[in-house]
């Protein structure tokens, strides 16, 4: 390592880096705006200028900038000589000239980059005393509000948005002056991980919409470390809450998972949390099919005493965490837990699951996906199902420009040289889908297939890997198949992702054969498979195939073999075809559902128990490498909810269930758990426990106030009601307790003396890969643990002919989540449609975007809302999962359509809304 | 000037096309493109703008943020003569702010603006590149130099009577 002399003081740096880089690792305070430690350097803000000397006798040095001058043994520098914090001084005030003076209404105070700056480079006194330059501000969408008059032009939005994130809807427009960050027109911004603007920006020019509507300053925002429970990368969050709402989501930075970027989804996502369809208390449903609210105490123990009387099916949830499921699988038994996921999903888990453990491939965290060199994806389709990774996937091709920049000697943060030096260089990627995908622009080779053929072309690519030649393949597709088979042979760490998203077992098993066939040629590979929701693979490795399918349930019922029915955190209707859904429940005498919100499931419950969501409530989730993670509450449940390993533990001890008797926290459900079987070890170490205390104190989950108020009733009465004491948790409902080096996964939100903003991390941070200081627990469940799991692979009748269309699952970024689609702002722009046509299948039916049509398949009959996409393969419609009526049709089979003839175009019946809906 | 023809001429599009067999990819042709469209409707509109972006397989964002960097791309209607008008130094050792002051008076109209007749817009530039005969100005593609507030009378009126130049 280099040894660097600043300010007369000897310092050893990582080899590589930028001096602006090497003096935030080493702690020290220098400002700057235009660099980002995940986008590197341009530059362009001069904020970190210092002063380097040619050698110890040189007194007077030159100015260079810290972030373009890289790091060389014996270089020596000078942050605090007088030229150069006076030049700091004099570019914040130039950036200020036109910087308003709205501090107090602005939605980033307390936590803006530019006061830190500001107050750091000594910039007291504003002597310009002219006009300010003004914009007008644009529409940008229900998510991200605008205000461009507190521009400072550092260009990490564009550098963020365009170069980092390839969205294309957002530019740097005009010059001097006039420079305006916005859209062409007025519009919602399309990309995907726009939401990373508001923490990107230095300034309020981007931010929060819902916290801009319902504001809270950080400093009053209550945080506690959490996992999004959007999808199965399982990001970081820092939710934070005040008044006992959710009020906004933030990054919470893990090196190995989402570094420093969330995708909107888990940003704006949550507040469902704060909505109106949660379910209020317990009820009980009268004679007149309403609900009445009962007292817990009697709904448990009538809930109770049917469990010791009569046959009881438990319906576990892949949204729901595993000691919910595990407290659940305990009540009824192993033999009557089921997982509540759709047959054909338990078949591609267990798929999954197979190929991990066959292929002998690394599973991949989004970190080292960004190192991979070449990638195949076979079918997921990545932006929609685990939008997260596609962002890194964006990274990862950038790995021929590094390489290129590496042969000129060109270090890889020079951001601007090495795009320049690049161009439309990239490393390869590939993919099979039957439609268009987001991530099409970055792609080398785009293969539109359906899935019996993506899996084709994986087999052809594998076996052409294997050196062997398949006859069966056509000459042009050879020299493509070829091609690609070429470019993962060249790669050092070629990667395949593929996933349950594509719904057929064979794409996945052809992904693993790929893998298996470059692992046999002593390649490291990577295999990324995706799963749908925050806990599929953990409930899945919880049951180990070992509990009754969803439709043995059915059978079970059909059969009348169900007295009571447990529900926990699923809708069934959004998992299997109506009528099979209506009968089960009807055949029980007693449903009870715990769940969040309302939902179908609930409308059709005898009992119905209020359950916390994520954000208030301790639990772990399995993502999709196995890695196991565990959410903090963020505030305390409102009575009566309570998280759902608590009612069932409660419903457990008044039955006298054995195992349950001695549960007397979380702690004790989790560490059962763990204890419970061999591929569930070591989820107890994923956070400390309950007991956790660093010098006898807890961590809080409130910032320092100097007052020490929090002042949530200061309307009422001037005393500060006593804080609850969490006695569940390591952390605090309080600003006490201890707030220097923790462990990563107990950080509620980022703070540093001097540095309010999310760019305070860095204080956090240590080593060229910007490890946590406090250590951080990695617990992977290791695919060697994975038991294997029933194979309940089912043919699906496919009707080829003619008149059938193949059924294939799509996903939507918004609409498909059940619950994130729930929340304010998302619900705007979810789509309605539930069926995508290729052009020439709309014009054969006769319908258009709107119109309604019939699809017959195996479970009946049902009516599905049309949207065209042309890029659709033609013999192929696409399922929009989690739209109404999406659960009737099992992906994969055979559908038969006809134009709904009595269908009423939504247009036709809100068009009056739609005009009102927009709300700047 | 015309506002309401949202799709590119045939002429229009020929002209880029010309533009695009030179070029290595679509997008490198933007400037030129603009400058066409421009030269066919005096400026430059949104409506243009995404016509432009789709032909050229851009996002009207690119194109914009290109067409809004170039103070000469107009983005809002012109009058049918711009008068360029130069500022800097040796124009205003010269006497230009006093000219500058006459057009003014004589056209109702100050920098930016664009007469109610729709004959002329003034635009001040940093220079022309004639110092030697400062002070200088351009009226649609003819430069006019040494100006007086008698030439500029003269060369206002010409202008106005013979309409746009092409």
């Amino acid at each position: 390592m280099p040894t660097i002399v600043i300010d007369g003081k000897e310092y050893e740096v990582p080899q590589g880096e930028n001096i602006l880089e090497a003096c935030l690792g080493l702690g020290l305070d220098l400002p700057y705006f235009c660099w980002h430690p995940a986008m590197g350097s341009i530059g362009s803000c001069r904020q970190c200028a210092i002063i380097q000397y040619q050698n110890p006798e040189d007194e007077r040095g030159k100015l260079v900038m810290g972030c373009m001058t890289p790091v060389q043994d014996g270089a020596r520098f000078s942050i605090t000589n007088e030229a150069a914090s006076s030049f700091r001084e004099f570019i914040i005030e130039s950036l200020m000239v036109n910087h308003p003076h709205d501090c107090p209404v602005c939605a980033e105070g307390g936590e803006c980059h530019l006061q830190d700056m500001t107050v750091m480079a000594g910039h007291r006194d504003r002597r310009y005393r002219g006009l300010k330059k003004t914009h007008r501000n644009q529409y940008l969408g229900p998510l991200i509000h605008h205000e461009m008059n507190r521009c400072i032009t550092c260009y990490r939005c564009v550098r963020f948005y365009k170069d980092y994130a390839g969205g294309s809807d957002l530019s740097a427009m005009a010059s001097h002056d006039h420079v305006y960050f916005g859209r062409h027109e007025d519009g919602k911004l399309e990309s995907p991980f726009s939401g990373n603007l508001v923490e990107v920006c230095p300034t309020g020019v981007f931010t929060d919409k819902h916290l801009v509507n319902d504001y809270t300053r950080k400093w009053d925002l209550q945080s506690a470390p959490s996992i999004c429970p959007g999808c199965s990368v399982g990001c970081n969050t820092s939710p934070g809450e005040r008044y006992g709402k959710l009020k906004r989501v933030h990054n919470r930075y893990n090196p190995d998972i989402n570094g420093y970027f969330l995708c909107d989804k888990g940003r704006f996502g949550a507040t469902y949390v704060n909505s109106e369809k949660r379910i209020p208390a317990v009820g009980r449903r009268s004679k007149d099919g309403l609900f009445d609210a009962i007292d817990s105490s009697q709904a448990l123990t009538a809930i109770a005493k049917g469990l010791s009387t009569s046959k009881v099916i438990g319906i576990g949830s892949p949204r729901a965490s595993i000691e919910t499921n595990f407290a659940l699988q305990n009540l009824v038994g192993q033999q009557n837990f089921c997982t509540g996921i759709s047959e054909t999903e338990t078949a591609l888990v267990s798929a999954c699951i197979e190929a991990i453990k066959e292929s002998g491939a690394k599973i991949p965290s989004p970190r080292e996906i960004e190192r991979c060199d070449a990638i195949l994806i076979l079918g997921e389709d990545v932006t929609n199902t685990a939008t997260r990774i596609a962002l890194s996937l964006r990274q990862a091709v950038r790995n021929e420009a590094y390489n290129m920049a590496e042969g000129l000697q060109l270090q890889s943060w020079q951001d601007a040289a090495t795009r320049n030096l690049a161009q439309d260089e990239r490393s390869p990627l590939f993919l099979a889908s039957p439609h268009a995908t987001q991530l099409d622009d970055i792609a080398e080779g785009i293969f539109n297939l359906s899935p019996s053929n993506i899996a084709h072309l994986g087999y052809s690519v594998a076996s052409l890997i294997e050196g062997k030649r398949d006859d069966a393949v056509t000459k042009t597709d050879a020299n493509d198949y070829g091609n690609i088979a070429e470019a993962l042979l060249k790669a050092e760490r070629p990667l395949i992702i593929s996933g349950t998203g594509v719904t057929d077992t064979s794409v996945v098993k052809a992904a693993s054969s790929i893998a298996s066939a470059l692992v046999a040629k002593g390649k490291e590979t990577y295999l990324s498979l995706i799963y749908q929701e925050a806990n599929t693979l953990g409930i899945t490795l919880l049951d180990q195939g070992q509990g009754p399918s969803l439709s043995n349930i059915f059978e079970q019922g059909e059969n009348n073999n169900i007295q009571t029915l447990i529900i926990v955190e699923n809708d069934l209707y959004r998992r299997a075809a109506k009528h099979k859904v209506d009968k089960l429940l009807q055949a029980a005498d007693q449903v009870i559902v715990l769940d969040i919100m309302d939902n179908e499931t609930c409308t059709q419950a005898d009992i119905v128990i209020p359950a916390s969501s994520f954000a208030e409530c301790e639990g772990t989730l399995i993502n999709f490498e196995g890695r196991a993670q565990r959410h903090f509450p963020v505030f305390e449940s409102k009575h009566p909810c309570r998280p759902s390993w608590e009612w069932i533990t409660e419903i457990g001890k008044i039955s006298s269930n054995k195992n349950m008797l001695e549960w007397q926290c979380f702690d004790d459900i989790n560490k059962a758990c763990s204890e419970s079987s061999s591929t569930l070890t070591g989820i107890n170490e994923v956070a400390p426990d309950r007991k956790y205390r660093v010098g006898g104190r807890k961590i809080p989950r409130q910032p320092h106030r100097y007052s020490g108020r929090t002042a949530m009733i200061a309307n009422l009465s001037v005393h500060e009601p006593k804080q609850t004491d969490d006695t569940e948790t390591p952390l605090g409902f309080t600003m006490e307790g201890h707030s220097g080096d923790r462990p990563g996964e107990l950080i509620p939100f980022v703070w540093a003396p001097g540095w309010n903003s999310n760019h305070s991390v860095h204080k956090l941070q240590t080593g060229s890969e910007r490890e946590l200081k406090g250590g951080r627990s990695v617990v992977k469940i290791e695919s060697k643990n994975l038991i294997q799991s029933k194979q309940q692979v089912k043919s699906v009748s496919q009707n080829n002919d003619q008149d059938h269309f193949i059924a294939v699952a799509m996903y939507k970024f918004f609409g498909t989540g059940e619950l994130s689609s729930q929340s304010p702002g998302i619900i705007e722009l979810c789509e309605s449609e539930s069926i995508e046509l290729a052009i020439e299948a709309a014009d054969k039916l006769g319908v258009s975007n709107g119109d309604g049509v019939t699809a017959h398949g195996v479970n009946g009959t049902v009516e599905l809302e049309v949207k065209i996409n042309d890029s659709l393969i033609s013999n192929c419609v696409g399922i929009i999962q989690g739209m109404p009526g999406a659960a009737n049709i099992n992906p994969g089979e055979g559908l038969s359509l006809t134009r709904s003839e009595n269908w009423v175009r939504r247009s036709e019946i809100i068009s009056s809304d739609q005009l009102g809906s927009k709300n700047v | 000037m015309n506002n309401s023809v949202n799709s590119l001429s045939t002429e229009e599009l020929s002209a880029i096309d010309e533009e695009l067999e030179h070029a290595p990819y679509r997008s490198a042709v933007a400037i030129d493109a603009l400058k066409i469209v421009q030269s066919h409707r005096g400026w430059v509109s949104d409506s243009s703008i995404k016509e432009i972006a789709n032909y050229l397989e851009m996002s009207s964002e690119e194109l914009d943020s290109i067409a809004t960097f170039y103070n000469l791309i107009f983005r809002r209607p012109v009058g049918e003569n711009v008068i360029l008008f130069c500022d800097s130094v040796s124009c205003w050792i010269r006497g230009c702010a006093k000219l500058e002051k006459h057009i003014n008076k004589t056209l109702g109209i100050t920098r930016g603006q664009t007469t109610e007749d729709d004959k002329f817009t003034l635009v001040p530039v940093p220079c022309l590149g004639a110092c030697d005969k400062a002070p200088v100005m351009m009226v649609g593609d003819s430069l006019h130099e040494n100006l007086t507030e008698e030439s500029i009378n003269r060369i206002l009126e010409d202008a106005a009577v013979k309409g746009k130049e092409r």
